[in-house]
């Protein structure tokens, strides 16, 4: 991109090239790094996503996008008369209970990844990242075969004599498929957050006579709550966007929210009314994101400088 | 203090952790097993086995048809995601720009994203462009996730290099190519060659956003999902095992090539 004939002495301090200053732009390196992705994203991330505000505010049942201002989208979801916010408080309430749920499973996982497991570590990680190569789907129809009747665990029950218990189709099931599926996304940051823990100051804590109890609250537990948060927050969102745990173990027992977008955005054919669905998710998420995001230090989570 | 204790929870931290993988391969293997029993339906204990699905499944044009389009849209992914994230990483780690604590969050948004939500969003999107969805508009689905996962992948490699390195070979009249190519390349490669590893089998996996923006046309996970729903046949569970098969052989090939350039480079 640049042409300099004197040899670079730093990077920073390196004249802007001519296409550049002819812009009278003067940008830094790092943002011409980034201007790429930037430009990708602003067309495939952020442009999808002023599209579906806009479809939010249109009138309903037509495709009158930035043509039409109305609130009638978001009337027609706050009336009581309407069903829709069973779906949002089915999707919250079961990607909390995930969070919960994945909180308690991943944390020995992590702590052995970190302090335990050594040498195997990697062996073990890779473990758990290649589920995430397979597309859930697949898993969770390998779960439908382990439990549907005839199934695996029933003809293992039957074997003995007894009959595997009817789960499938609950909203118990679509709970233990969503901590199933969303288990990496816990386990991960989790496991980035524990490795920020100095083991020689716990060692230290040790020395001093704390109890095991205090030096998890007061050491280890501190230091690695901001891994701990990115992983319950990509866990809670996620999951408050799932779907296919629902209709491939669920039975659509429990109807999701995205289940509720995309029929409206397909059969039913109202974008409006799905864009204004998938809006009031969005506020839910991107709040709960750009909170936590806001406090976080990801130059020292990643890169421990 | 007593060493027991310790000792204890380490190995009960052992069971855990090799239960919970066993559960979580524990679906894996009953598809593989419902694609290797005879028989239009799956009943355990299977009876007989055989290779029956597995031959239909490979002889099914339809099915090569959509495995090549997910090898092809998997391909392109990986060499565009390279492209915006490896210049991504160096300005998410690499340079110290105004700007830049926006940029790294902004760019995880995606990541912090229901996909079956984006899909619907990307195909609102290519409506209104009146752009019909295909497996071209497919590949930027994929591409708006994988990105910045790419990015953060080689980030991670690029936190660890120092930038000295690079100043020191312009010091010595390298030219910004050369600097590329001698230094900055061959430092950062682990973190590139995982990054297209990642890149290409979680597009080979992808399901959500493949569902709502490939259109007419289909990817494995798409048309897996479609038989799922109506028409079970034991070509699905086969088809699904042949694709994790794939992954696997894909990612014990990378990581061997990886140990190998490792070992000839230290020599």
């Amino acid at each position: 991109m640049s042409d300099a004939t004197l040899p670079v002495v730093d990077a920073e301090s390196q004249p802007a090239s001519r296409l550049t200053r002819w812009r009278g732009l003067r940008l830094s390196t790092g943002a011409r790094c980034a201007s790429p992705v930037a430009l990708f994203m602003a067309l495939g991330f952020l442009a999808p996503l002023i599209t579906v505000i806009g479809f939010a505010f249109a009138t309903p049942r037509t495709f009158a996008v930035f043509k039409s201002f109305t609130l009638q989208n978001f009337a027609e979801i706050f009336d009581p008369a309407d069903t829709v916010w069973m779906s949002f408080a089915w999707s919250l309430a079961l990607a909390f209970a995930t969070v919960v749920v994945l909180l308690v499973i991943c944390y020995p996982i992590a702590y052995g990844l970190v302090r335990v497991f050594g040498r195997w570590s990697a062996l073990i990680s890779i473990a758990f990242v290649f589920p995430l190569f397979i597309s859930e789907n697949v898993r969770l129809y390998g779960w439908t075969l382990f439990f549907i009747n005839h199934g695996v665990l029933d003809g293992l029950l039957q074997e003995i004599g007894l009959s595997a218990p009817d789960v499938l189709f609950s909203p118990a099931i679509t709970l233990f498929g969503m901590v199933y599926t969303y288990l990496s996304f816990m386990l991960f940051p989790m496991t980035l957050g524990l490795s920020m823990v100095p083991g020689d100051l716990i060692e230290a804590a040790r020395d001093f006579g704390a109890s095991r109890l205090m030096i998890w609250r007061e050491i280890e537990l501190p230091l690695a709550m901001p891994g701990i948060l990115i992983g319950a927050l990509l866990t809670f969102v996620l999951a408050a966007g799932a779907v296919a745990e629902a209709k491939i173990l669920g039975g659509q027992s429990v109807i999701m929210i995205s289940h509720d977008i995309e029929i409206a955005f397909t059969y039913s054919q109202n974008w409006p009314r799905g864009s204004a669905l998938a809006v009031l998710l969005m506020i839910v998420i991107a709040g709960l994101s750009m909170t936590l995001m806001a406090r976080l230090d990801l130059d020292r989570i990643l890169g421990r400088r | 203090m007593d060493t027991t204790r310790p000792r204890r929870t380490h190995s009960l931290i052992w069971v855990w952790t090799l239960f919970v993988a066993l559960v979580v391969y524990l679906p894996v293997v009953c598809g593989a097993l419902a694609g290797l029993s005879k028989g239009r339906y799956f009943l355990f204990p299977i009876r007989a086995f055989s290779f029956e699905w597995w031959q239909k499944t490979l002889d099914s044009l339809e099915i090569q048809r959509i495995v090549e389009n997910s090898i092809l849209i998997a391909l392109i992914v990986t060499v565009v995601s390279l492209a915006l994230a490896f210049f991504g990483a160096l300005a998410f780690a690499r340079y110290d720009w105004r700007g830049r604590r926006l940029y790294q969050k902004l760019l995880l948004l995606p990541i912090f994203f229901p996909q079956p939500v984006l899909g619907l969003a990307l195909l609102l999107w290519f409506n209104t462009l009146g752009i019909q969805p295909s497996w071209h508009t497919a590949i930027v689905a994929h591409l708006v996730w994988i990105v910045p996962v790419v990015t953060l992948v080689i980030a991670i490699q690029v936190y660890g290099f120092d930038p000295a390195m690079e100043e020191a070979a312009a010091d010595l009249g390298a030219s910004r190519w050369m600097i590329l190519r001698d230094v900055t390349l061959p430092i950062l490669w682990p973190g590139i060659w995982s990054g297209a590893l990642f890149a290409f089998l979680l597009s080979w996996g992808n399901f959500p956003l493949s569902l709502y923006t490939a259109g007419a046309d289909s990817t494995v996970p798409k048309w897996l999902y479609s038989k799922m729903v109506a028409g079970y046949t034991p070509m699905v569970p086969a088809l699904g095992t042949m694709s994790t098969l794939a992954a696997a052989t894909l990612l014990l090939l990378g990581g061997a090539i990886a140990g190998f350039v490792r070992a000839r480079r230290n020599r």
